[in-house]
């Protein structure tokens, strides 16, 4: 037996320049950010105020800005494989061999999903939620720490793949049987395997965590329909995440016994049925993209609701229609394969169900438009990612309804109208949505606005790339070019794949105006602050506190008389020409910061590491580790610590003093 | 469908009462009296976390579903080997089912003497516990180990590999359990019955129940009906 393994200097791939180069150049920023940390002597405050954080709203930033960093690397991937495209026209053969070109495209919709937009969902909830639930914390703080840690230990996995032996070449979901060991037997798909299961671990305690924050812990008087919508959608996601990742836990599992020990779950020999793994993968992954499309339609609800001075139209509809989307979207998971051959009736079934959920959407649609009907409409940056996405959306919802109907699936399955499709949808929904939601709380979050213009700028840039790159995409999938193609043999697409390839570049003039958005502003800071913490006008709970809110969020709980509490507080100081009479601060208790997210996560990435490179040694050593520092974690005799009546007070006399009556003069009377 | 109240109605009920009618949540420990429902406020915390560990046992079920699931489809795909009929003994079930149900009595026993704050009872009981716990993991391991001895091991057929894994997995369920059995007692010995730790002893409690029920469905599906069938 080998003491490490699999592991030897051949993982390192000296004959490949481009991972080689990448990797290196992403471990030297690495290295270069923790020795410019360390110069600065930033580290005590950074392992003490954010790493070992319990607060929900610094693991809501910190979220943010690991799928920040994973977008980045996702986009990289994309821009990589349209330009492969657009240089291996006439029988070119491009920069990209098929062997890579096949792992750009897995990690790709790898590291979007899992590392890019679910952290960036789930940070903008784990931000938001407890603000506007009108409460101090979520129901597990120590655990919130702990999930984000092992999403990050997740996402270094994949990451490691690119320096150190190969990413999985199978695509996003690893069908079998190309993904059993017979015909995948490099170390690709267990980096797939390994990283998904321990962020997995992580996405299913944020369900918990959130659902159980949302049930069990409100502000007095926060009935369920007083409930803003960004709080149902949150709900409605994480019940989801509750109801499905489970099943993706096993189907991976079974996958990994299938590679590991020999199984035969999904092999072509011994009754092993690959097909088995495709519905068990899609019964998780229909429910994902409403996983992360709908905490965005709850922004996009906030975002119309207050850049039209008006309550949302249809509030009940809108939770209704949440429910009805939760629920149907555990049932239409067979439309990812009408190919299978499961016969007509089965497809029609299916068929019909996914028709029929578009109707739920139409619902919300219907009620944005309504809302912004007869409002004072604000043309700020997130209301304009709004308006942006309803455009999109709907053509990427009609799309997406086109392929509903099993004969038309039937042509286009595969093709590259499926990935518009599915881009369109997600790119024009979750992607538009969480930058909504980015522009719409980052003054809560930080204190200061972004900049106007830039956010304009990164806006139309990215819609105009959006719609040169895919619609293109469209046209060449309708006729007849597969997904997955490392080059095209066919002179009439040229035209198309180049635009498409010009799309990206002005894709890329967007991410690049977003970043600059991002320096001007922190630059800028001063001009741009948010003195009151209620900079737009706002409507819900988050709202009430000063920008950015203190770790207890609320001095004294509020009390919540309707659906918008916020706004009818505000109605009544301004009624009045003065806020409220200064509440009886009491001391609050708090619970005390931990490393133990971030030690498990340490024993985790080895773990995992050694899992995929067979060291069984160091796998036993590091479960060991992660089961040790679990007990010292459960031994633990001070969890909590208690800030002083006259901090609370000092800190909410400060939010009081910047909401004087010049404040309240400026918003007018106004119901 | 009823409406709430209007954006103006809200606001003269918060001109009446101010924004904090219902007293202070001071500590952040929620109301005793809350329930979550909405009235109240947050839910005291022995509720948020028996509930959070519900979730997560719905959750744990879910996961049991897919490989309950899969066994359902390979069943019949023996690939020319062993059948259930010819493998499951229906003695050594049944003794590890009184195994493990007893285990969920003595458990359930242990946190009545936990509750009346009855130290060397409720170690006694948690131990009993353990060691039926542990009788039942050797039954399943020797069970194991005869099935591959006579090439019906995991490798043989899709319908043993998915056997295998459904079996084995309650197996490392009741394995992990008894870690934190012992941790616990541990915990129990040096820390006494704190508040923290009885809710613990309560999510434990949850837990070996539920690898009960789980089991009662793993005795029926594929032991009873596999050696009926």
């Amino acid at each position: 037996m080998k003491l490490l393994g699999k592991l030897d200097w051949s993982a390192i791939p000296l004959d490949q320049p481009i991972p080689l180069l990448a990797s290196a150049a992403a471990g030297g920023v690495v290295v270069g950010v923790v020795i410019y940390a360390w110069v600065k002597g930033w580290w005590p405050y950074l392992w003490n105020e954010w790493i070992t954080s319990v607060d929900h709203k610094r693991i809501g930033v910190m979220y943010i800005i690991l799928a920040a960093l994973m977008l980045l690397r996702g986009f990289a991937d994309a821009v990589m494989m349209r330009s492969q495209q657009a240089l291996a026209l006439h029988g070119a053969q491009g920069y990209l061999p098929p062997e890579h070109y096949d792992q750009v495209f897995s990690a790709h919709g790898t590291i979007m999903i899992f590392f890019g937009a679910m952290p960036l969902v789930i940070g903008l909830m784990n931000f938001v939620v407890p603000l506007q639930l009108g409460v101090r914390d979520v129901a597990f703080p120590t655990w919130n720490n702990t999930g984000f840690w092992l999403t990050a230990t997740g996402a270094l996995l994949v990451n490691i793949s690119l320096g150190i032996g190969e990413f999985a070449r199978t695509g996003w979901l690893p069908y079998p049987p190309l993904s059993e060991l017979a015909y995948s037997p490099g170390v690709g798909v267990d980096y797939y395997l390994w990283a998904i299961q321990i962020a997995g671990v992580g996405t299913l305690s944020t369900g918990i965590n959130l659902v159980t924050t949302i049930l069990k812990m409100r502000a007095p008087g926060m009935s369920y329909l007083r409930m803003p919508v960004f709080c149902w959608t949150s709900l409605a996601a994480n019940l989801l995440i509750i109801a499905v990742f489970p099943i993706l836990t096993a189907t991976l599992a079974m996958l990994t016994l299938d590679r590991y020990l020999g199984f035969h779950f999904f092999t072509n020999d011994a009754g092993g049925m690959p097909m088995m793994f495709v519905n068990l993968i899609w019964a998780w992954g229909h429910p994902e993209v409403y996983i992360l499309i709908l905490p965005c339609f709850g922004i996009f609800s906030e975002v119309f609701s207050t850049f039209s001075g008006k309550p949302l139209f249809g509030y009940r509809s809108m939770v209704m229609a949440t429910m009805f989307i939760c629920i149907v979207s555990l049932l239409v998971w067979l439309h990812h394969f009408f190919t299978m051959g499961a016969g007509g009736d089965v497809n029609a079934f299916f068929g019909i169900a996914t028709s029929i959920i578009a109707v739920g959407t139409g619902v919300k649609i219907y009620n944005w438009l309504f809302t912004m009907y007869g409002g004072r409409v604000r043309f700020e940056v997130p209301l304009l990612w709004g308006l942006g996405f309803i455009i999109t959306f709907v053509f990427g919802g009609l799309t997406g309804v086109l392929l509903a109907v099993p004969p038309a699936d039937f042509v286009l399955h595969n093709s590259l109208f499926l990935v518009a499709h599915f881009h369109n949808v997600i790119i024009g929904g979750v992607v538009f949505g969480a930058f909504a939601g980015y522009e719409y709380w980052f003054p809560k979050a930080f204190g200061f606005r972004l900049h106007r213009g830039w956010g304009i700028t990164a806006f139309w840039l990215t819609l105009a790339g959006f719609v040169l790159t895919f619609t293109p995409l469209y046209i060449v999938g309708m006729e007849g070019m597969t997904r997955r193609l490392q080059h095209v043999d066919n002179p009439l697409w040229d035209p198309w794949i180049l635009l498409a390839g010009f799309g990206t570049v002005v894709i890329a003039a967007g991410v690049v105006s977003q970043l600059i958005q991002l320096v001007v502003s922190i630059r800028m800071r001063d001009q741009l602050r948010d003195v009151t913490g209620d900079p737009w006008n706002g409507r819900t709970l988050e709202w009430v506190t000063p920008s950015p809110p203190p770790t207890f969020n609320f001095p004294v709980l509020h009390d919540v008389h309707g659906e918008e509490a916020y706004w009818g507080m505000k109605q009544a100081a301004i009624a009045q020409e003065r806020l409220y009479d200064e509440p009886d601060y009491k001391p609050i208790e708090m619970p005390r910061n931990s490393p133990t997210g971030f030690i498990t996560a340490f024993f985790a990435t080895i773990m995992g590491f050694s899992l995929i490179w067979h060291i069984w040694w160091l796998v036993a050593l590091s479960f060991v580790g992660a089961y040790a520092t679990f007990v010292v974690f459960a031994w633990r005799d001070e969890d909590e610590y208690e800030i002083p009546a006259e901090e609370v007070a000092r800190i909410d006399r400060e939010r009081r003093a910047a909401r004087g009556p010049e404040w309240l003069a400026s918003l007018g009377p106004q119901a | 469908m009823s409406k709430g109240p209007t954006p103006s109605e809200v606001a003269s009920v918060y001109l009446q009462h101010g924004p904090y009618g219902r007293g202070h949540d001071v500590h952040g420990h929620g109301y005793p009296e809350a329930r979550g429902h909405g009235a109240g406020g947050p839910a005291p915390k022995r509720v948020i976390v028996g509930y959070g560990f519900w979730l997560f046992l719905l959750s744990d079920i879910v996961m049991f579903s897919g490989f309950f699931a899969a066994y359902a489809v390979l069943v019949h795909q023996t690939a020319g080997g062993p059948t259930g009929r010819e493998l499951f003994d229906l003695k050594r079930v049944a003794l590890e089912t009184a195994l493990l149900l007893a285990s969920s009595f003595t458990c359930g026993l242990g946190y009545v003497a936990a509750t009346m704050r009855q130290q060397l009872q409720t170690q006694f009981w948690m131990l009993v516990t353990g060691l039926l716990g542990l009788a039942f993991v050797i039954l399943e391991v020797v069970e194991f180990y005869e099935m591959i001895q006579h090439g019906a091991g995991p490798t043989r057929s899709a319908f043993l590999s998915a056997f295998f894994a459904l079996v084995g997995c309650h197996g490392l369920h009741v394995t992990v359990g008894g870690l934190w059995l012992g941790t616990m007692m541990a915990q129990i010995w040096v820390k006494g019955f704190r508040p923290v730790i009885m809710r613990r002893l309560l999510c434990f409690n949850l837990f070996w129940h539920a690898l009960d029920i789980i089991w009662v469905a793993l005795f029926t599906i594929v032991y009873l009906l596999g050696a009926g069938a």
